[in-house]
């Protein structure tokens, strides 16, 4: 769905009004009296297929707003224009709360919610085009958890966002399927992209700069949706991400270690290819096991079929944080290799072995890239442990390239 | 008051010369799409300002309440004429098309005396009418005549006394038409909470006498399908002490939480799953880890450390008041102390 540029009918939203049945209106939401009343109004009253016009300018909310009709366009004056604020929000646990689906956000920014940003839950098409999220005094544990939240949602967009400050995750995606993130710029939050308990994913032409850590794809227990798999990362800047980690503790992210670049934890077939890791001070790409104690029979905690090519690597793990610092330095020293993989495997066969084929973690990196396999099983195993395998070669080889996420709103393009 | 009286006598009048009509229920009304704008309309009330119901619309109340506040809630069930509702173990009964669940939400100027000084302050509609059910709130004039329809919500300041004779002061949230749906939602349509045979499972004082409720709705042809006594699910009351604390802190739980955090509400995503018959502990909370808690966590490490109320997640929402953190999300600006001493006392219980 796009932005249909025709204006069939165009008022002014005040008060109580009645909404003629035209599909395909616009409606421009009203700066005038109480623009929380005004465009909650607007948002409940939309016919399906219209579009709601922000106007540019600074707007306080102090209640969560919420979308439940299909087919809604809204669109502000730009990511830097049309800016509701929720400095002062007193309910709701997010700034903007999508429920119904065919949903595109385009050009507008959400600042400062006590709670998440911009949440989706359950939407089929949900697009997030050229918007905004941020805590404006920069990193701070009292800051929303999640700045862009799509979460059990299928065929999600997000493109050319902006998102600054999350004490959790910037851009997150969660438990959701057919997921395309690009063009877009994370900076400041714990984690700058997150990918978790999703199955096809595209994170592609994005900047990930001055989080905890860059970009994250995660799998966890205990979860409606699990066993995350492909998700294609490619062609993304994740650099200099630098900010302590802020998150609060207990949740999945507050162990992210300062300066990651790139952190790949349980999931299968995740295909990491053409993208620019440098100045992470602990460590660029880490592939590794869900570190806690879980009770779920049905999860996989391990990374499966995981496939790296063609990346280039920068300055890393000079000074490395939390579980870098406490396990992998003392076994690898100083500098941290460019790529670590904690070696934890299914089973004793594997760890002496190798994992079956499609398991396997296959690495075809420029010379002179730096590579460490912890062998975590093996060091647990034998009683005399276990030194890390450094050589890249043994990770050689080819697998059959993941395919491209088609959305359906894109077709028009 | 004067109008009022002569009000009454103007009925009284035409009365005695037209055929009397018994005030009904407007049925076309319920079922238009379009909500009416006065609650009066739809003929729910006798005396709406009394909260007296038109014949055919039957007060009933829960087991256990939903918090909201320490707002007194009035009940009422409509079934059309000639229908019944279908009974279910676990779930909310099936209502026939044409049904209305009426709750008015009111203050007592002085909660120890809730009989007295009562301002009425909105009351929700659901409707199920062809296309399912449809959630509307009405907020109460200041003379108590009538409700208008809030489709955005509404803040309202109040004041009262509360039960251990303090004055509060709130910041009363009307829901807006989504905000209804973020508690009333299955599988994403909108549906009702309440009326489920565990909760209606109580005695009620009807105007013929006291009787249990799923019992008298039966014997009045409203529900259909009731079993043998002895097999309908029954939770205790909040503060009946007789009964086992495990029962009566999952009971609120069930409630108050259950409606979002189901593999079928709102809250699915936190796979934590409140709903009396969970028996997964890590599901209910158990040693059980945050998701997408952020703040929420309160840096705790699980949602229920069993014997440690005092570090669990669960707790620590319930007692929030900030937007960022606190659960339920919407419905309170307030933290519930009875509510928060049974699951306190729960937790430091659980080994």
């Amino acid at each position: 769905m796009k932005i249909t540029a025709s204006t069939i009918t165009s008022f002014v939203v005040s008060g109580m009004l009645s909404i003629s049945a035209f599909a395909q209106e616009t409606v421009n939401v009203s700066a005038e009296g109480s623009f929380q009343e005004n465009l909650q109004e607007a948002l409940i009253l939309a016919e399906p297929g219209s579009t709601l016009m922000l106007p540019a300018g600074r707007f306080e909310l102090q209640a969560a707003l919420s979308l439940d009709v299909p087919n809604i366009t809204i669109k502000g004056a730009g990511m830097e224009e049309t800016v509701l604020s929720f400095a002062g929000q007193v309910s709701g646990s997010e700034g903007l709360l999508i429920t119904s689906d065919g949903v595109w956000l385009e050009g507008f920014a959400v600042e400062d919610t006590p709670g998440d940003g911009i949440k989706a839950k359950g939407v089929d098409q949900i697009s997030f085009k050229d918007i905004r999220v941020e805590w404006t005094n920069g990193p701070d544990a009292e800051n929303g958890a999640y700045g862009l939240y799509p979460v059990e949602s299928k065929n999600v967009l997000i493109d050319g966002a902006l998102v600054k400050g999350a004490s959790d995750a910037g851009i997150y995606v969660g438990q959701s399927q057919h997921i395309i993130v690009r063009n877009s710029r994370a900076e400041y939050n714990v984690a700058g992209i997150e990918i978790e308990n999703s199955f096809y994913a595209d994170v592609y032409d994005n900047v990930a700069i001055h989080n905890t850590g860059g970009i994250l794809v995660f799998d966890l227990p205990n979860l409606p949706q699990m066993g995350g798999h492909s998700v294609r990362v490619f062609n993304n800047k994740s650099v200099n991400n630098d900010t302590a980690n802020f998150a609060p503790e207990g949740n999945i992210v507050a162990t992210v270690p300062k300066g990651t670049g790139l952190l790949v934890m349980a999931n299968s077939n995740i295909e990491v290819f053409g993208n620019e890791f440098a100045e992470n001070a602990s460590a660029n790409v880490l592939l590794a096991a869900y570190p806690r104690e879980y009770n779920d029979e049905n999860y996989n905690p391990l990374p499966r079929g995981i496939y790296v090519h063609g990346n280039t690597y920068g300055r890393a793990g000079w000074e490395p944080d939390k579980a870098v610092a406490e396990l992998i330095a003392p076994a690898t020293g100083l500098p941290i290799p460019d790529i670590v993989w904690d070696g934890a495997v299914d089973g004793v066969w594997s760890a002496f072995f190798g994992p079956d084929e499609q398991d396997r973690i296959i690495i075809n990196e420029a010379e002179g890239t730096t590579f460490a396999n912890l062998q975590f099983v093996k060091d647990l195993v034998l009683p005399w442990g276990a030194d890390p395998k450094t050589d890249i070669a043994d990770h050689a080889g080819e697998r059959s390239r993941l395919s491209a996420v088609q959305l359906p709103q894109l077709d028009s393009d | 008051m004067a109008l009022f009286r002569v009000a009454l006598l103007l009925a009284a009048t035409l009365c005695a010369f037209a055929t009397p009509v018994a005030a009904q229920v407007k049925e076309e009304l319920l079922l238009s799409k379009r909500p009416q704008k006065l609650l009066s309309a739809y003929g729910l009330f006798v005396d709406g300002s009394r909260q007296v119901p038109t014949a055919g619309v039957l007060p009933y109340d829960l087991q256990v309440p939903l918090f909201t506040d320490y707002a007194e809630k009035y009940r009422f069930v409509y079934v059309p004429d000639g229908q019944t509702a279908s009974y279910h173990d676990t779930e909310v009964f099936q209502f026939p098309v044409g049904s209305v669940l009426v709750k008015t939400f009111a203050y007592p100027a002085d909660l120890r005396k809730p009989e007295e000084n009562v301002q009425l302050i909105e009351t929700r509609l659901l409707i199920h009418q062809e296309a399912g059910w449809n959630a509307w709130a009405y907020v109460w004039n200041e003379d108590q005549t009538d409700a208008t329809l809030k489709v955005a919500g509404k803040v309202l300041p109040l004041e009262f006394v509360d039960l251990a004779g303090e004055a509060r002061s709130i910041n009363y949230v009307v829901p807006n038409k989504n905000q209804c749906k973020g508690c009333h939602s299955f599988d994403r349509a909108v549906t009702p909470i309440g009326p489920k045979a565990r909760n209606l499972n109580k005695d009620y004082a009807f105007a013929n006498g006291r009787e249990n409720q799923l019992i008298h709705w039966s014997g009045m042809g409203l529900l259909q399908g009731l079993p043998a006594f002895g097999q309908v699910p029954n939770v205790p009351a909040m503060d009946d002490v007789t009964a086992p604390l495990n029962n009566r802190a999952r009971a609120y739980l069930d409630i108050n939480c259950a409606h979002c955090h189901r593999a079928e509400g709102p809250g699915s995503t936190s796979g934590l799953f409140l709903t009396y018959g969970e028996q997964s502990a890590v599901t209910w909370g158990y040693e059980k880890r945050p998701v997408a808690a952020g703040r929420g966590s309160g840096g705790f490490t699980y949602d229920i450390a069993p014997g440690n109320a005092d570090e669990s997640i669960l707790l620590y929402r319930m007692v929030s008041t900030d937007p960022g953190i606190m659960m339920p999300e919407v419905g309170r600006t307030l933290p519930h102390e009875e509510g928060l001493k049974l699951i306190r006392d729960w937790i430091n219980s659980l080994e």
